[in-house]
């Protein structure tokens, strides 16, 4: 079956969560990823939005954080001070699914301003539940196009800690969760040197060359000693994954 | 007591120019009743108060009633920007917009520090990142007893916060069901209140004994609207126009546009 490389990137996000986590969901990418691990091979999977939805189980994907429909299939629904608080920062959650306008090589990210931020070129939304989800949950998993505007040397503003301006900053902080462990893109799955905690790529998308990757991306990027291919997406996650699609496009457009 | 009036005149005996407004509502329940109404009667240098600044404070900004906006996420959510908010950050128009930035988890805690009556919030947060450096309101504290150092911001303290619920009964009783977001938080933690419903009943029927009730003499004011918070939903009643948010983002995109969009929609338009 042929795919799109925005499916093999859903496809290989949805795969990187387990049946036992319990996962915080951003809204985009992350969630669609990770309704797709709830429909295909993690039907247990808890999602949580920071609309209050514990156990959100849609049928479509929310256009939102809060649609109505999270809150009717989850098991329960809880105030947004309490989901922050006694959720998140009690250490509750295992998984948190991000993406951002711009990571660097150290998985941190931008989704606050491009240019300086008192007189900023794009005025982005900013950090919404972001900045506590990366040093909150037990790890985190990034997915992003991959494109050089995003892949970037340097960010213009750092909303989201990753492992910090030289890889060094999290630990030294004294936090305690993994932070970025995952970065899926269209073109590859990148994760972090053991020592360093740069981000290499590990495995590239069928058909992707290094140059693409190479090209793609703001800084010198490094490849694992080893790079695997990414095992394609199967008929039966692409099935899944493009009713999810045409189910959500039904529910927004009220057809 | 709550007293039930008129949307009109809550707004008019409620929100003052120069006041600062909490308009709350976690993507459902979001009072744009009283937000437009806000908007037609002129109100100058609000400094406005809210989690996610969605479509509500985009009109408001673009109608020039904000002096100050206090934020975590200003977004079209699932859809993109919002073009008035970006507006007035990057180009200064229809002015200037101060803002003061935070995260969810700071806004939250500053809501429940409010509504608890303390002067500030605590949180686990903040860490290793550029929002301190361009909002000197997070500082760091030092736990008396861990010596963890902890993020604090100022408690949210609005002169009046408004919400949309989906009943009330006839004593001004309030009741929401659904996600309930930071609406109570706000309501106690704010001087003045008012809240806008789908209808009054004469009982708030059957309910599990923890659902949020609101009760009448925590509540300044109560006005029925009807479909208060379309293009958003309230749970039990209508389902979020999410085809409305879509389109949004091309009528905000221009200012002409908007300007017409909101004469006919919004200013033509009687309470």
């Amino acid at each position: 079956m042929s795919y799109t490389a925005t499916e093999m990137m859903t496809v290989a996000a949805a795969r990187a969560l387990r049946d036992d986590d319990v996962c915080f969901v951003g809204i985009g990418l992350p969630s669609a990823a990770c309704n797709l691990a709830r429909l295909t091979h993690a039907p247990a999977v808890t999602l949580i939005y920071e609309s209050g939805t514990i156990g959100a189980r849609p049928t479509a994907l929310p256009l939102s954080i809060g649609d109505g429909e999270l809150c009717e299939t989850a098991l329960t629904t809880v105030s947004v001070p309490e989901m922050f608080r006694y959720w998140l920062q009690g250490r509750r959650i295992t998984v948190g699914f991000l993406s951002g306008a711009q990571v660097d090589r150290y998985g941190n990210l931008n989704s606050t301003v491009i240019g300086p931020y008192a007189k900023p070129k794009v005025r982005l939304p900013g950090a919404g539940g972001a900045t506590e989800i990366a040093t909150s949950c037990g790890r985190v998993f990034i997915v992003m196009q991959h494109n050089p505007r995003a892949f970037v040397e340097k960010l213009d503003f750092m909303t989201t800690l990753g492992h910090g301006r030289s890889g060094r900053e999290r630990r030294a902080a004294g936090i305690t969760t993994q932070g970025p462990v995952l970065l899926v893109t269209d073109l590859c799955v990148m994760q972090p040197d053991a020592e360093t905690r740069e981000f290499a790529v590990t495995s590239l998308h069928p058909g992707v060359k290094r140059e693409q990757v190479r090209n793609n991306t703001g800084w010198d990027v490094r490849f694992a000693a080893e790079v695997d291919e990414t095992e394609e997406p199967t008929a039966h996650e692409l099935e899944v994954l493009r009713d999810l699609n045409a189910r959500t496009a039904r529910a927004h457009t009220g057809a | 007591m709550a007293s039930f009036c008129r949307l009109t005149s809550a707004i008019t005996e409620l929100v003052h120019d120069g006041d600062t407004v909490a308009l709350e509502g976690f993507t459902h329940l979001i009072p744009f009743a009283a937000g437009h109404e806000i908007i037609r009667q002129g109100r100058r240098d609000l400094t406005l108060i809210r989690m996610t600044p969605d479509l509500l404070y985009d009109q408001m900004i673009g109608s020039g009633c904000a002096r100050k906006l206090l934020f975590s996420w200003g977004g079209n959510p699932g859809v993109g920007s919002l073009h008035r908010f970006r507006d007035a950050v990057e180009h200064e128009w229809p002015g200037p917009l101060e803002i003061e930035e935070h995260s969810h988890a700071a806004m939250a805690n500053a809501y429940a520090a409010g509504a608890a009556g303390l002067p500030c919030a605590m949180l686990r947060g903040y860490t290793g990142v550029d929002l301190p450096a361009v909002n000197s309101n997070i500082r760091f504290v030092e736990c008396p007893f861990s010596g963890e150092r902890l993020a604090c911001v100022p408690a949210h303290r609005p002169d009046v916060a408004i919400i949309h619920a989906q009943k009330a009964d006839g004593a001004g009783d309030v009741l929401l069901e659904g996600i309930v977001g930071v609406q109570k938080e706000a309501v106690l933690a704010a001087k003045r209140s008012l809240v806008t419903v789908e209808e009054v009943v004469d009982d708030l029927g059957a309910r599990s004994p923890n659902a949020v009730v609101l009760p009448s003499w925590a509540i300044t004011a109560i006005a029925v609207a009807p479909g208060g918070a379309r293009p958003s939903y309230a749970h039990g009643y209508y389902g979020r126009d999410n085809s409305f948010y879509v389109a949004w983002d091309e009528i905000a995109r221009d200012r002409q546009r908007f300007r017409t969009w909101m004469q006919a929609n919004v200013l033509d338009i009687q309470a």
